[in-house]
């Protein structure tokens, strides 16, 4: 049930783009949601719900703060996944 | 010591049992607003923030506190006389006295007896409930359950805060969310159902969530040692584990509430959410998926998050700005500090 980093990020994007209007194509691995996506850590949480649901994982609160890059949720998304 | 067999009770005595009214209901919301005002900017002279981030986190424009000699038993009596002048219950008809709160500052005695004496109810059960931002809803859903089991015929419920007093004004996470108020409501018998059945809980594992910083014990010996640093009495929050808990937990008690009382979102003419933030409340609506045009509490533009007090004060606001109707359908939920939380669906007075 592992999806590819591609698959994951296309999917973390449309995330992000429903919730933030972000367009989906900034949303790059090496960005940073709260710098470089305007992103508040309020806003972080619903897209790590989202997450959570689409993905099929679960992302504890304690490691939200972690997850600073797109790329970071990225790969979290893919470890959990297992 | 004798065995169970040699002991047994004498069966002579038949208790009497009481019987209260088939149903119940609010008969009338009241508050009051201490008279300061302070303003986002007045905030940012004590954290280094702005008022546009304020406003852009929680939604908060101004909040009231209260005096600096001014008790929660002071802001109780103010939001009772005026409920009890809206309601027409006089205050020797009050059979018991429910007062919501965790900024009362003595751990005993309680602020009810006083404030039943204040109003002229001496002599009424009196009693503190301890359950934060659920504390209004548990109340009424204890004062329901006594006026129609027969504890009581008329019930005053009382949400009151002075947070301003157990806020550390340098924390960042909370100095700017909580404010000082009083609300109150009369429950009482009534001829048809008018308050739903309440769905509510807790959450013991997330215990340390929104937390006075240490206990009271810790505090005294702290003060013994002359190492008292002034805050440990003031309230820390996980602002992000609040923020879940409170959109994605409490959806689907909102949802349970509206099922156990039989109708659906579209029947509401009113949601009246506590008052923590705007934006769980903007996310709450989303999740329940709310129709736009049923009006939606927003007091905590004005208000701050008062806690127990802030249900009946946003309740009082609607009615009196008109924005919701009287006698119309309304759902509201608080959750809070414990965790706990309590939903039900009434019958606005
Ligand atoms: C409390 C709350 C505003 C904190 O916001 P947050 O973004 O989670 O706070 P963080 O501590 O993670 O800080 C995030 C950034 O904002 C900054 N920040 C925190 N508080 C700030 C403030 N008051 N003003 C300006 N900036 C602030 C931090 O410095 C940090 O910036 P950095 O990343 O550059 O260091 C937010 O979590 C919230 O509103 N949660 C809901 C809580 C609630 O409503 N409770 C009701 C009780 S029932």
């Amino acid at each position: 049930m592992a999806q590819s980093e591609q698959e994951i990020l296309e999917g973390l994007a449309e995330i992000v783009n429903e919730e933030t209007g972000v367009d989906a194509k900034d949303v790059q691995p090496e960005k940073s949601f709260t710098e470089d996506l305007d992103i508040d850590s309020l806003s972080m949480m619903t897209i790590v719900v989202n997450a959570e649901e689409k993905f099929g994982v679960r992302i504890p609160d304690d490691d939200v703060k972690n997850l600073s890059t797109v790329g970071d949720a990225v790969k979290y998304i893919q470890n959990a996944q297992g | 010591m004798p065995s169970d067999s040699t002991i047994a009770p004498k069966g002579t005595g038949r208790l009497s049992a009481t019987t209260g009214a088939q149903y119940a209901r609010i008969h009338a919301v009241g508050g009051y607003r201490p008279e300061r005002v302070i303003t986002n900017d007045e905030v940012c002279t004590w954290i280094d923030s702005s008022d546009q981030w304020i406003r852009e986190r929680s939604g908060i424009e101004t909040r009231r506190w209260a005096a600096p000699d001014e008790t929660v038993i002071d802001m109780a009596e103010k939001a009772a006389r005026d409920v009890l002048t809206r309601s027409g219950i006089r205050p020797a008809q009050l059979g018991a006295v429910l007062v919501s709160t965790v900024t009362h500052p003595y751990q005993t005695p309680a602020a009810a007896p006083l404030l039943a004496t204040r109003l002229g109810a001496n002599g009424a059960p009196a009693f503190d409930i301890s359950a934060a931002c659920a504390g209004y809803c548990y109340g009424i859903s204890l004062a329901s359950d006594m006026v129609r089991g027969g504890s009581a015929e008329y019930v005053l419920v009382v949400g009151v805060e002075k947070l301003s007093a157990f806020t550390d004004k340098h924390d960042r996470g909370t100095a700017f969310i909580f404010g000082d108020g009083a609300g109150a409501a009369i429950v009482g018998p009534s001829d048809h159902p008018a308050i739903g059945p309440t769905v509510w809980g807790s959450d013991g594992e997330a215990w340390d969530t929104i937390r006075q910083r240490e206990s009271w014990t810790h505090i005294l010996n702290a003060w013994e040692d002359r190492q008292q640093s002034g805050q440990d009495s003031t309230i820390g929050m996980k602002g992000q584990s609040v923020f879940r808990w409170a959109v994605w937990g409490m959806a689907p008690v909102a949802q349970q509430a509206l099922d156990k009382a039989g109708i659906t979102v579209d029947d509401l003419d009113a949601f009246i959410p506590h008052q923590a933030n705007m934006r769980i409340i903007d996310q709450l609506i989303k999740q329940l998926g709310m129709p736009a045009d049923i009006p939606v509490a927003r007091d905590i533009a004005q208000t701050g998050n008062t806690s127990a007090a802030s249900i009946p004060l946003a309740t009082e606001r609607m009615l009196r700005e008109g924005e919701a109707p009287h006698g119309g359908l309304a759902l509201q939920i608080g959750f809070g500090a414990g965790l706990v939380y309590a939903a039900q669906v009434i019958e606005l007075p």
